[in-house]
């Protein structure tokens, strides 16, 4: 797997109430396999950060380099998966799905179909194949998307808060099985999320941003072992550290949550 | 309830309300107060309609209008599929066409039978012309519509996995569009199949179902104006259930990217 370099990164967006700095000055080094959590309030530059680093946005300033390669435009490197269930294309089956991007890649049909179907059983969907995605729950349709970004597989997955979108209970049980997969497949992640708890489960690092304009504002090393119990108390001190640093910084009641219980 | 149950109870809805249409129809009609020969019973329509299938002149007929139709269709979906395409894909194509489609649109076919008969004389050709006019502007806007609704999430994630413009083109943007692209063929056919039936009273000679309604008005022959009638609804109504019926849920109902109408 392949290391993350960002240097000296600035966007900014232009409105029509004027330019909004989206992020600033934004350094970071991330580790070949490291797991890195971005979180900070909405508006902070998180999910702009990602898209930089995803090819979608070009930054006004600065690079980002994966594997030294520096990053022009979005490329087959980069795995991305975002927070809405409507990112499967629903006219392919979960299969379907997953094969799109080998088939872009012009990898024959048998050989796309037995990576997919291996994917598949990555995510625990092995079942499920044959279905569209509205037939499968909302946990499942993102497990899809995590098997369909990593199906062509890239040095790099993205996420962009994937299960702010599910009920608690899915949630816990999504991050289990990310952990798992990050555990197998060793892919270097960048997640974006505003679950302070979410971060320290996942995390080897968790990125504190704040906004206006949107900066790295600390880092956190989540040096704990893995699999992480969230009742542990070293576990809450790690989630105490990142509230304080937010908190602090934001002093208003940003939609930052201990848990997932209170998240739409 | 399953679903084989639903459909039976569909199906029983629709005949009853059928029934009741006729049962009216055949009150007044036996009422006295109107002319059998103006308002014929349901028995003598039945006959004429019977008897017009057994020589074989009806299906002819409808054959004709079938034929026109298709390809007045066809032509128009060949034509109005990608222009609608490219309506939405390049801003210079929308704004050369926006403004014609504005302006030809509420224009109704029938208004340019005179027209195209002068043109274009008597038969066929006026009569496709016609379909065509009225069934393209609905399949190109309505495409145009599916085009500009494709969740751009799914051109982000395609393009993320390595998807060129040809790719996106075919893998994403028509299926992604499919439901108003469905939408557009379902109109396209209905305008057509409205404005063939008034093409063919007078642009078309002998042949066709408009004609014979037309021309079975010089004779007062009200039964077989009715006949024909039965025969027009029964072929738009089987079009409209079986064929797109059919096309969607295969399609977009089967994708979930449309919901089925309640029974």
């Amino acid at each position: 797997m392949v290391p993350i370099e960002i240097r000296d990164v600035s966007l900014i967006y232009d409105t029509p109430g004027g330019k909004v700095p989206g992020v600033k000055d934004v350094n970071l080094n991330i580790g070949a396999s490291e797991f890195v959590c971005i979180v900070g309030p909405s508006g902070c530059g998180k999910s702009t950060l990602l898209n930089i680093v995803a090819g979608f946005l070009e930054p006004a300033a600065g690079e980002i380099r994966i594997g030294g390669k520096k990053v022009d435009g979005h490329g087959m490197d980069r795995g991305v998966v975002f927070q809405d269930f409507a990112q499967l294309f629903p006219w392919r089956t979960a299969l379907g799905n997953v094969t799109f991007g080998l088939e872009m890649k012009g990898v024959p049909k048998d050989e796309r179909e037995r990576i997919a179907h291996e994917q598949l059983r990555l995510v625990k969907l092995d079942k499920f194949t044959g279905s569209y995605p509205h037939h499968l729950s909302g946990g499942m349709q993102q497990r899809v998307a995590i098997a369909r970004a990593l199906a062509y597989n890239p040095s790099v997955l993205l996420m962009d808060e994937p299960f702010a979108a599910l009920d608690a209970l899915t949630r816990d049980d999504m991050q289990r099985l990310l952990a798992e997969v990050w555990r197998e497949t060793r892919k270097t992640v960048i997640y974006v999320t505003h679950n302070v708890s979410e971060a320290v489960y996942l995390a080897d690092r968790v990125i504190v941003m704040t906004p206006h304009p949107g900066t790295v504002k600390a880092e956190i090393r989540i040096p704990l072992s893995r699999p992480r119990d969230p009742l542990s108390v070293e576990f809450l001190d790690f989630q105490k550290e990142l509230l304080r640093h937010l908190g602090h910084e934001t002093g208003t009641n940003e939609p930052t949550k201990t848990n997932g219980k209170a998240d739409a | 309830m399953t679903e084989g149950g639903q459909r039976q109870r569909t199906l029983l809805r629709g005949t009853l309300s059928l029934l009741a249409a006729a049962a009216v129809y055949e009150a007044m009609a036996r009422s006295g107060y109107f002319a059998p020969a103006l308002l014929p019973t349901l028995p003598t329509v039945a006959r004429t309609l019977v008897a017009s299938v057994a020589d074989g002149s009806i299906i002819e007929h409808a054959a004709f209008t079938l034929y026109r139709v298709m390809f007045g269709f066809a032509l128009s979906v060949a034509v109005g599929l990608p222009l609608g395409i490219l309506m939405a894909r390049f801003s210079r194509v929308e704004h050369f066409f926006l403004p014609l489609v504005s302006a030809l649109m509420p224009i109704p076919s029938f208004a340019l039978v005179p027209l195209f008969m002068l043109w274009f004389g008597i038969g066929n050709l006026t009569t496709i012309l016609i379909v065509f006019y009225a069934a393209t502007f609905p399949m190109m806007f309505n495409t145009w519509s599916g085009v500009r609704s494709v969740n751009p999430l799914w051109l982000r994630a395609a393009g993320a996995m390595g998807a060129d413009e040809h790719k996106l083109f075919w893998k994403v943007i028509i299926p992604g569009a499919s439901p108003f692209i469905i939408t557009g063929m379902r109109q396209a056919f209905l305008r057509s199949w409205i404005a063939v039936v008034g093409a063919e009273m007078i642009a078309a000679s002998d042949w066709g179902l408009g004609w014979v309604i037309f021309d079975a008005k010089e004779f007062l022959n009200t039964d077989v104006m009715l006949a024909s009638l039965v025969v027009i609804g029964l072929i738009g109504f089987m079009f409209e259930r079986f064929i797109f019926g059919s096309l969607e849920r295969m399609t977009v109902l089967r994708w979930g990217m449309m919901r089925a109408a309640k029974g």
